[in-house]
């Protein structure tokens, strides 16, 4: 297999395939749909805001292993964080995923301390570069995070 | 086709392969491996060369000069659409109308013959597993005209009902719309007998060909529809170019379908004449250079033979269809009798796109989503498969890569 395959799929990626993180229902939130219709990847994302802080984040859905694992790996990374921290995230992560091949992945923000706004884990998912073509598959659940944040009027109630 | 008396040479796929200069690429630092030709198919350099010498030494309009080149290109025109009905063995050359594609030949009966017949309460009959293309023309002009698109469901293998297809066809039934060969499934449908029964109820019969003209010998007539679409970048032509067949009566009978130049016979600002058919539905200077060269295509399938082409590739589906078989998790979608070479499949636990990008890096093309039959995708319970799509030119050694490459998508999914 190649550097590159060995770099898309690396265990991570596929650990979070196999058993996605926080793939549940999340009552009493926010909800927003995303859809790849090119390729039928589907998912719902759910997540509920406290006090400007993302308190729990969850999805469901069907997809490839990369938009997948991509869903688990963010709800995991936003958890806890306020919502323009999520906001600078989906923009580092957006960097890392449309970067040219061969550019450094840089692990934080140069000149700012203490700055929680980190890849982390998310660097699993750098090897996208490779394949430009699954760069939509890797953002489809950022662009649905962010439709959610965005939808203030629609708090979704099942209660 | 050739007789008893003389024997077909044996077929030669080796032969045929030096013909298609791009078989010869790496992808990858891998030899190319083309199994996407339901997508569209390659070109030999006898088509590549028909459009350039086009350009170089004849490009001239049709049907207006006194001029040699204009009459030269007119009669190469001419010879084309000649040479399609006999391919297609229509009755008349005026019953061969260029279009863009598949997709324009149906949204040109949608818009011609469907606005002018189907009205207020009637149907409109399509199946399960057509291709986007023969969905949403229909479903336009039924949303236009207050009419009903029904939908002809299919079997769990991917074949046509023909029991609710008798039972769908009513006397409220003005067209039928079907597909010759599943783009996705590789059914292929009993289209002389669903043309059949559309007849004896009065509605009139159009055929998708667009995955079954490079792949099988097609008659017009056998097969007794009144309307037959196909796509020349599927059957080793150029883009931009297909096919429209209609009986001349239908034809006759139809308005045209979009106005200017060449579709007229007089204009004055009070009013306008039409031209004869198949003229009155070529408007606009044409893609003479799609003509020239979908003209070159059918001439060097023809050379092969399609029976041969028909045969060949039933040994190749065969195989493939074993082999593929033999991949634990692997599961064929579409195992009609009658068949197509076209293999869709999904592999558990891998997700076609993966497939398709681990495919791809050992230089294998397949398609993967949702062939552009979303509806289909919803029958089947599945959002994508992968597609492995033969023509003439692949070989078994082709579908061993393939076979190579699942085995380690399923590696690193394991």
């Amino acid at each position: 297999m190649s550097a590159e395959l060995q770099e898309l799929y690396q265990e991570v990626i596929l650990d979070h395939n196999r058993r996605p993180r926080n793939f549940r229902v999340l009552e009493g939130g926010r909800t927003a749909e995303g859809f790849n219709p090119l390729c039928g990847d589907h998912l719902t994302l759910y997540v509920k805001v406290e006090d400007g802080v993302i308190a729990d984040v969850s999805f469901q859905g069907s997809g490839c292993a990369i938009s997948k694992a991509s869903a688990s790996l963010m709800t995991e990374s936003v958890k806890g964080k306020n919502v323009s921290e999520a906001a600078r995230l989906f923009e580092r992560f957006q960097q890392m995923i449309t970067a040219p091949p061969d550019a450094p992945v840089e692990e934080r923000d140069k000149g700012v301390s203490g700055d929680r706004v980190q890849l982390g884990k998310l660097k699993a998912l750098a090897g996208v570069r490779q394949f430009p073509i699954r760069v939509k598959c890797a953002s489809l659940a950022w662009h649905t995070l962010r439709a959610a944040l965005d939808s203030r009027g629609e708090l979704v109630s099942t209660e | 086709m050739t007789t008893a008396a003389s024997p077909p040479a044996p077929f030669d796929v080796t032969r045929v392969r030096e013909d298609f200069a791009i078989l010869q690429r790496r992808v990858r630092g891998k030899p190319l491996v083309y199994l996407d030709n339901a997508a569209t198919t390659q070109k030999p350099q006898a088509v590549i060369d028909r459009i350039a010498r086009y350009y170089r030494e004849e490009n001239a309009n049709i049907h207006r000069g006194v001029h040699a080149l204009s009459v030269e290109a007119t009669d190469a025109y001419d010879a084309a659409r000649e040479r399609v009905r006999r391919f297609l063995n229509a009755a008349e050359a005026r019953e061969i109308v260029f279009v863009r594609g598949a997709t324009e030949a149906i949204n040109l009966v949608a818009a011609t013959y469907g606005r002018a017949h189907v009205q207020r309460g009637d149907e409109v009959l399509i199946s399960e597993m057509e291709h986007h293309s023969n969905i949403v023309p229909w479903q336009m002009l039924c949303e236009e005209r207050g009419a009903r698109l029904r939908i002809v469901p299919i079997t769990d293998t991917g074949e046509l009902r023909l029991d609710e297809y008798e039972r769908l066809l009513g006397p409220r039934t003005r067209m039928v719309a079907i597909t010759h060969v599943s783009n996705a499934l590789g059914t292929l449908n009993p289209v002389t007998t669903l043309a059949q029964l559309a007849h004896q109820r009065g509605a009139v019969v159009l055929i998708d060909g667009a995955q079954a003209v490079a792949h099988m010998p097609v008659d017009v007539r056998a097969i007794g529809c009144d309307f037959y679409a196909f796509s020349g970048h599927k059957i080793f032509g150029p883009t931009g170019i297909g096919v429209l067949y209609g009986r001349a009566a239908l034809l006759e009978a139809m308005p045209p379908y979009q106005g200017g130049g060449d579709m007229i016979r007089s204009v004055t600002f009070e009013h306008t004449s039409y031209n004869d058919i198949p003229h009155k539905f070529e408007a606009g200077t044409p893609n003479i250079a799609g003509v020239a060269g979908l003209d070159e295509a059918i001439k060097y399938v023809t050379a092969i033979g399609l029976p041969r082409v028909a045969a060949y590739e039933r040994e190749l589906l065969a195989y493939g269809t074993d082999a593929l078989s033999d991949i634990p998790g692997l599961r064929l979608t579409g195992t009609a009798a009658q068949k197509a070479a076209i293999l869709s499949f999904v592999i558990d636990d891998i997700h076609p796109h993966d497939i398709g990008t681990i495919l791809d890096q050992d230089g294998v093309a397949i398609r993967a989503g949702h062939h552009c039959c979303q509806p289909l995708m919803a029958r089947l319970g599945v959002p994508a498969t992968a597609r492995a799509s033969l023509a003439v030119y692949n070989t078994r050694e082709e579908i061993d890569s393939l076979v190579t490459s699942l085995r380690a998508a399923r590696a690193v999914f394991a």
